[in-house]
C-alpha cells in the first residue's frame, strides 16, 4: 500500500513554514510527519497529513506550488538491525531510494520510516516479497 | 480588408514624393509654429528651402526625450493652447514627464492610423473590441478606442485591471478583438484557470498587443495558451500613442505607417543612417501632425525595417519587432544585457513561464552580480532537491552561454515576483554608481 505524501516550494525566509502549517490548521488538516529538504536558498517541505487533497488545494488556492507524492512507509521493529534489514531487502534488488525520513507512531510508539522510491510500484512488490510489512492507507488516519 | 489602401498600398516612388512634399511644409510650419524649433533649426543654419525631397531629412537635427522633458510642459507645442483638443502625459523615472497635446486634426489623425491598425491586425467593422488598455493620461486606451469607432467596432471600453471583471465581460458578450499588454494577457490566463475558465476557449480571436516589447517566444506562448493570434502594434505617445505600426496577420514585422510616420534606422552611437536591413534605433518624424510635430524623434527602439512588399498586399515597410531599448538595455561587466534574453532563454526550458526578474547589484570594489529570479511554477516544481537544482543549473548555464557573463540564478515562490497590469518590471538595479 502506498501513501500519499504532499510537497510544498518553499524559500528560505523567515516564518514560511509557520506561515504553512497555520494555513493547513486553518483547514482542518492534520500533519502526522515532516520533513524539510534544504537547497542554498530554498527548501522542500515534504509531510504526510491526514487529508491531502484538502492540504493541496488549500495550498494552491494560496499561491504555494505544491504536490502529491507516493511514498511508501514501513514500521520498524524496535529491535537492533531492523532498518538493515530493509535496506538490505532494497541494496539486494536494486531498489534507490530517493529520500527517505521518519516519524514516530502515536499508538504503538514505533518508528515509521518515509521511503520515496525512484520506483515505488516495484519497491512495494519487493518489500511485499520479502515479507516486510509496509503501513496501509490508514496512517494518515491515526 | 485594409483600411485605406491609397496610403498603405501606395508605390515608393510616390511615397516619396509625398513625403518630400509633407516634410518641407513641416519644416516651415515648425519655423513658423515653434519658437524652440525655430530656434534649434536657426542653430543648424537651416531653413525649409534646405530640404528638397525626404533624402534631405538627414540634415535635421535629432529631437530627443531629453529635448521633450526640457520643454516642460508646452515649450514644443506648436499650437497655442486654445487649439488643443486633448492633453496626454506619460510619467518617467527621472526629470519631468512627457507632455504631448494634440489638435481635433490630430485626433483625426490618431483615429485614422488607429483604425488602419486594428484593420491590420485583421478586425473587421461590426466586430466587437474588449479595450484592455489604461484610459486615461496614458495613450493607449484612447487610441485603441478612436481607431475602433472610426472604423466601426464596438468598444468595450474597460480599461486596464480587475481580472476577473475582465474574463467575467469576455465570457459574456463574446468579443472577437483584445487589446492589452502581452504580459497583461499571460497573468489573465491564471486568473482564467483559477476562475475555472478554458483560455482555449475564450472568444478573443485576435489580440492587438503592445505597449511593452515581447518576445517571438513569448508571442508561441499566448497563442498556445489562448489559441488566439497574437498581433503586436507599436506606438509611443510622442509620435501619437498606438498606431504608428502593426502586425498583420503574417506577423512578419509590423507596417509602418510611414505616409505620416516617416522612420529611419541609425546607429545609436553615431547618430548616422544604419546599412540596409541592419538594426539600429528606429527615428521617427510627424509629416502631419500639428499639435506637437516632432523632427527625427529618437525612439530608442532597436528594430530592423524591410522594405518588401508584403503577402498582404500592403507596401507600407516592416519594422521588426523591438529587439531591445537603448535605455532598458542593463550594462553588467560591461556586456550589453536585454531582459529578452532572458525570456528566451526560459521560455526555451520546457514549461517555465516567462515570469522572472534581473536584479543587478555592486558590492563596492566588486564587480556586478546579475541574479536572475525565476518563479518556480507548479508544473516545474518537483519534491526531490537534486532536480530543482538540475533545472537551476540549466538555466544559469543557457543564460550564462547567452549573455557570456556568470550569472546567479534563484528559484522563488510562484507570485512573489511583482506582476504589473501595464508594463512588466524585469530589472532592478540597486547599483550605486
Ligand atoms: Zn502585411
Amino acid at each position: 500500500m502506498k501513501l500519499t505524501q504532499i510537497s510544498v516550494f518553499l524559500e528560505n525566509r523567515k516564518g514560511r513554514l509557520h506561515e504553512v502549517c497555520v494555513l493547513l490548521s486553518e483547514n482542518r488538516v492534520n500533519i502526522r510527519a515532516l520533513t524539510i529538504a534544504e537547497s542554498e536558498d530554498f527548501g522542500i517541505l515534504r509531510m504526510v497529513v491526514d487529508r491531502p487533497d484538502s492540504a493541496l488545494q488549500a495550498l494552491k488556492k494560496n499561491g504555494f506550488s505544491a504536490q502529491l507524492t507516493d511514498v511508501v512507509a514501513i514500521e520498524v521493529d524496535d529491535e537492533p538491525g531492523g532498518l538493515a534489514k530493509i535496506l538490505k531487502v532494497l541494496t539486494d534488488k536494486n531498489i534507490n531510494i530517493e529520500y527517505m525520513y521518519a516519524f514516530v507512531e502515536k499508538l504503538s510508539d514505533k518508528a515509521v520510516l518515509v521511503f520515496r522510491f525512484e520506483d515505488t510500484d516495484l519497491a512495494v512488490k519487493v518489500l511485499k516479497g520479502s515479507g516486510i510489512k509496509i503501513l496501509r492507507k490508514e496512517v494518515e488516519e491515526i | 480588408m485594409i483600411w485605406n489602401e491609397k496610403m498603405e498600398c501606395i508605390s515608393k516612388d510616390d511615397l516619396l514624393d509625398l513625403a518630400s512634399q509633407r516634410l518641407k511644409n513641416m519644416v516651415s510650419y515648425l519655423s513658423a509654429n515653434c519658437p524652440t524649433y525655430k530656434k534649434n533649426l536657426d542653430q543648424h543654419g537651416l531653413t525649409a528651402s534646405d530640404i528638397r525631397n525626404i533624402g534631405d531629412i538627414i540634415k535635421l537635427p535629432f529631437t530627443t526625450k531629453d529635448d521633450m522633458r526640457d520643454s516642460y510642459p508646452f515649450g514644443l507645442f506648436s499650437r497655442p493652447l486654445q487649439d488643443i483638443a486633448e492633453i496626454h502625459v506619460s510619467s518617467g523615472t527621472t526629470g519631468n514627464p512627457t507632455v504631448v497635446g494634440y489638435t481635433k486634426d490630430d485626433i483625426k489623425l490618431w483615429s485614422e492610423v488607429m483604425a488602419r491598425a486594428l484593420c491590420c491586425a485583421g478586425a473587421e467593422p461590426g466586430d466587437m473590441l474588449q479595450n484592455a488598455y489604461g484610459y486615461g493620461l496614458f495613450t493607449g486606451g484612447l487610441g485603441l478606442h478612436y481607431g475602433a469607432l472610426e472604423m466601426g467596432l464596438t468598444v468595450i471600453p474597460v480599461s486596464s485591471g480587475q481580472t476577473k471583471r475582465q474574463l467575467k465581460l469576455m465570457d459574456d458578450f463574446k468579443p472577437r478583438i483584445l487589446s492589452c499588454t502581452p504580459s497583461y494577457l499571460l497573468y489573465m490566463a491564471e486568473e482564467a484557470k483559477e476562475m475555472g475558465l478554458d483560455p482555449q476557449e475564450s472568444s478573443w480571436q485576435i489580440g492587438v498587443l503592445g505597449a511593452e516589447p515581447w518576445s517571438e517566444s513569448m508571442r508561441l506562448e499566448i497563442e498556445q495558451l489562448w489559441n488566439i493570434l497574437a498581433t503586436d502594434i507599436y506606438g509611443l505617445s510622442e509620435i501619437i500613442g498606438p498606431g504608428v505600426a502593426q502586425e498583420c496577420k503574417y506577423k512578419d514585422g509590423l507596417h509602418i505607417f510611414w505616409d505620416v510616420f516617416y522612420p529611419e534606422i541609425i546607429d545609436p552611437e553615431s547618430g548616422l543612417p544604419a546599412k540596409e536591413g541592419q538594426s539600429g534605433e528606429l527615428v521617427i518624424t510627424t509629416l502631419t501632425k500639428q499639435g506637437i510635430p516632432l523632427l527625427r524623434y529618437r525612439t530608442r527602439d532597436i528594430v530592423s525595417i524591410n522594405y518588401e512588399k508584403c503577402a498582404c498586399g500592403r507596401t507600407s515597410p516592416r519594422i521588426s519587432k523591438i529587439k531591445g531599448r537603448t535605455d532598458d538595455m542593463i550594462i553588467v561587466r560591461g556586456i550589453n544585457v536585454f531582459p529578452s534574453q532572458i525570456e528566451h532563454v526560459l521560455l526555451g526550458i520546457e514549461g517555465t513561464q516567462p515570469h522572472y526578474q534581473l536584479v543587478v547589484d555592486r558590492k563596492s570594489g566588486e564587480l556586478d552580480d546579475l541574479e536572475v529570479l525565476v518563479e518556480v511554477e507548479e508544473k516545474i516544481f518537483s519534491d526531490e532537491i537534486k532536480k530543482l537544482r538540475a533545472l537551476e543549473e540549466k538555466i544559469r548555464k543557457e543564460i550564462e552561454s547567452v549573455l557570456g557573463i556568470l550569472v546567479k540564478v534563484k528559484l522563488v515562490e510562484p507570485k512573489t515576483i511583482e506582476r504589473s497590469m501595464g508594463k512588466a518590471k524585469r530589472v532592478i538595479d540597486k547599483r550605486q554608481v
